[in-house]
């Protein structure tokens, strides 16, 4: 529990059976939404699907970024990036906002529309289970080895070894490993990741930066604001102070002449 | 009389009226069926008109309350002073119909003030949170002075007038903080976001064009106040406000173009796509046309010259609004939002009771009377010392 998991999908590897959706749905109790897997859309009752792009399969779910969007977004803090590295939901924190939907890359969060209560829906990486010490649903469930769990470090040493001992079978890259930051979920894939419509666009950079770069600059804008704000309010201010004086001395200095000027006059 | 006038139907109480009955229908709706029985809003869209108008456009038009009050109170030009009390009615109202709307939206309203308790410091919405609700209340002790005066309690209204100054400068900064943060809201979507709007300086963009934008609200309801409570329009004051919108909205479209420029992204603005002609009619009908016309002395010191111009600066921001949060969002989703009728006749809702309890106030308590004299030593204009003598 204390190392941090991961879950690694071989695209090369995926015969699209469902298994895993099956196995998702079961552990969420979740109902059915659709009778082929390779059909249905995640939802609020479907957290992982199986899409099929051309002769290929690809597995769709949360990511549990390293740095998650959804976690720095959240106005309250319902979202929690774990140690061995899920990214979890508390209902009982959620004030329906939604930003964690705006904000996902991956648009994975999804919502009880329907619900009077509603709630966010997504993959918690079988939290319970993997408490216990027993790997994802999915991954025990794929008949395939497609989609393993295992300790972070250890799948991305499996998926290095895979491209580097079958350069003809893999597409040289790890999806997954440093978009936004690194993610806990890896993709292996037979042709370029563009071929599959994966999003190729991401920065590498985690995203929850871009934010900071902004919100870290409050507290000089707080202070730099006030100090300009309540010293260009004394200026303002102390001119009319000024002139107020200066007419007051040119008034006594009058007086002043007027009286000298008398006694000059009698002498 | 007053009673006989209120109950007396025109045209335009049919319309309120109308727009109450439908709006307060789909509100009803909402929070009997939940979000997803009235809205267009979906998993790839979670966002629509109630957070892109309501929200974003809401506290953009009330920006002229701090706007104003630091022009007044801080770079202490006084002659502004007899349009502070409607440009703060307008702001107060303002954030209180986006508390409201926030509330329809909201999928657990009766959860909001987790935001007072759970604090995440690294979230934006954190932030503005704290800022709406600290303002809000900043606001209310701004405009406490219209309802301490009615009610006589004299007491009360010095404490007031003795904070002023700090309530501006508090005000002012909180502003500064939500305005550019409401931008700021969409820093963390950059591969999500339509390019020609994603910029690192979305919160400056945000600040300015609320700047230009609280700017033109004074002017709008300078006039429409002027028609519709049969006053002077205070013509000598708000066109001097015009000014100061060319210079908003000159840094802000610099600024933008620079930006477009530096980022490599000025060819996007040749393509023809949705995108790029909604934001040419953003950027013209927004920026270029009403400094165009502001520019133009004789346009500017025509009271319809002036409005027209406002009306433009209105009409861009409101663009620039929906455009960030629809247009920009839709590029790259798969999925077509368009507001439904209920998402409409709840924003309509929201508006007309706004314009309504604007004028129950403007009806009921001094909100347009000038400054009575004796407040007049409080006066700031530098002039020479004998006028400043005088006025003790």
């Amino acid at each position: 529990m204390n190392k941090k998991k991961a879950i690694l999908i071989d695209i090369t590897r995926c015969i699209g059976c469902g298994a895993c959706y099956e196995a998702c749905k079961e552990q969420n109790h979740l109902p059915e939404t659709s009778s082929d897997p390779l059909r249905d859309t995640l939802s609020d009752k479907t957290f992982t699907i199986i899409e099929q792009r051309g002769d290929y399969f690809i597995r769709k779910m949360c990511q549990h970024c390293d740095k998650p969007s959804c976690v720095s977004v959240c106005p309250v803090g319902a979202f929690e990036k774990t140690e061995w590295g899920a990214v979890l939901y508390d209902e009982d924190k959620c004030m329906g906002c939604r930003y964690c939907m705006q904000a996902c890359p991956y648009q994975i969060p999804r919502y009880e529309w329907g619900e009077l209560n509603p709630r966010v829906q997504k993959c918690v990486m079988c939290y319970d289970r993997v408490k216990n010490g027993l790997p994802t649903a999915c991954a025990e469930a794929c008949p395939a080895e497609a989609t393993i769990f295992g300790d972070r470090e250890e799948l991305i040493k499996e998926a290095e070894s895979r491209i580097r001992d079958n350069p003809d079978r893999y597409y040289p890259y790890i999806y997954g490993l440093n978009e936004v930051g690194g993610t806990s979920v890896f993709y292996l894939s037979p042709v370029s990741f563009e071929e599959l419509k994966f999003n190729t666009n991401l920065p590498k950079k985690a995203l929850p930066n871009f934010t900071w770069e902004a919100l870290s600059k409050i507290p000089t804008i707080v202070t730099v604001g006030g100090v300009f704000l309540t010293g260009f309010y004394w200026l303002t201010n102390r001119k009319n102070e000024i002139a107020k004086e200066r007419f007051q001395d040119e008034q006594e200095e009058i007086s002043k002449s007027k009286t000298e000027g008398d006694i000059t006059d009698e002498k | 009389m007053k009673n006989n006038s209120i109950f007396k139907l025109t045209f335009w109480k049919g319309v309120a009226l109308l727009m109450l009955v439908i709006g307060g229908y789909s509100i009803f709706l909402r929070y009997t069926k939940g979000l997803g029985a009235v809205t267009n809003l979906s998993d790839q869209f979670s966002w629509g008109l109630w957070i892109g108008f309501d929200i974003l456009c809401g506290v953009g038009l009330a920006a002229g309350g701090f706007t104003l009050c630091a022009i007044v109170y801080i770079f202490n030009i006084k002659r502004f002073k007899p349009i502070i009390r409607p440009t703060i009615l307008t702001a107060f109202l303002g954030y209180l119909l986006v508390i409201f709307a926030l509330l329809i939206d909201l999928g657990r309203p009766w959860a909001i003030w987790h935001a007072l308790v759970m604090w995440n410091p690294h979230s934006v919405m954190f932030e503005v949170a704290w800022c709406v609700m600290l303002y809000t209340t900043v606001l209310f002790f701004e405009f406490s002075p219209i309802i301490l005066e009615k009610f006589k309690l004299y007491k009360l209204l010095k404490v007031i007038k003795a904070i002023t100054i700090p309530l501006v400068v508090a005000g002012v900064i909180l502003s500064t903080l939500h305005q550019s943060s409401l931008g700021s809201l969409y820093l963390i979507v950059p591969a999500k976001m339509h390019p020609l709007w994603y910029s690192s300086w979305l919160p400056v963009y945000f600040f300015l064009s609320a700047v230009s934008v609280g700017c033109a609200m004074i002017i709008f309801e300078s006039y429409l106040s002027a028609k519709a409570f049969n006053r002077q329009l205070e013509f000598s004051l708000v066109k001097d406000i015009g000014r100061w919108i060319v210079v908003a909205l000159g840094a802000y479209s610099v600024l933008k173009f620079m930006d477009l420029l530096h980022e490599g992204k000025l060819k996007l603005l040749l393509e023809s796509s949705e995108e790029t002609y909604l934001f040419w009619l953003e950027v013209i009908v927004g920026i270029f046309i009403p400094i165009i016309l502001l520019i133009v002395r004789k346009i500017r010191e025509n009271r319809i010259g002036l409005f027209a111009s406002a009306a433009f600066v209105i009409g861009g921001f409101l663009l620039n609004r929906m455009n960030v949060s629809i247009t920009s969002i839709q590029t790259f989703s798969d999925y077509y939002y368009f507001p439904s009728f209920y998402e409409i006749a709840t924003t309509l809702f929201i508006v007309t009771v706004g314009i309504i309890v604007f004028n129950l106030i403007v009806k009921n308590f001094k909100v347009f009377e000038e400054v009575p004299v004796h407040e007049n030593k409080f006066k700031y204009i530098v002039i020479d010392g004998r006028e400043a003598l005088k006025e003790n």
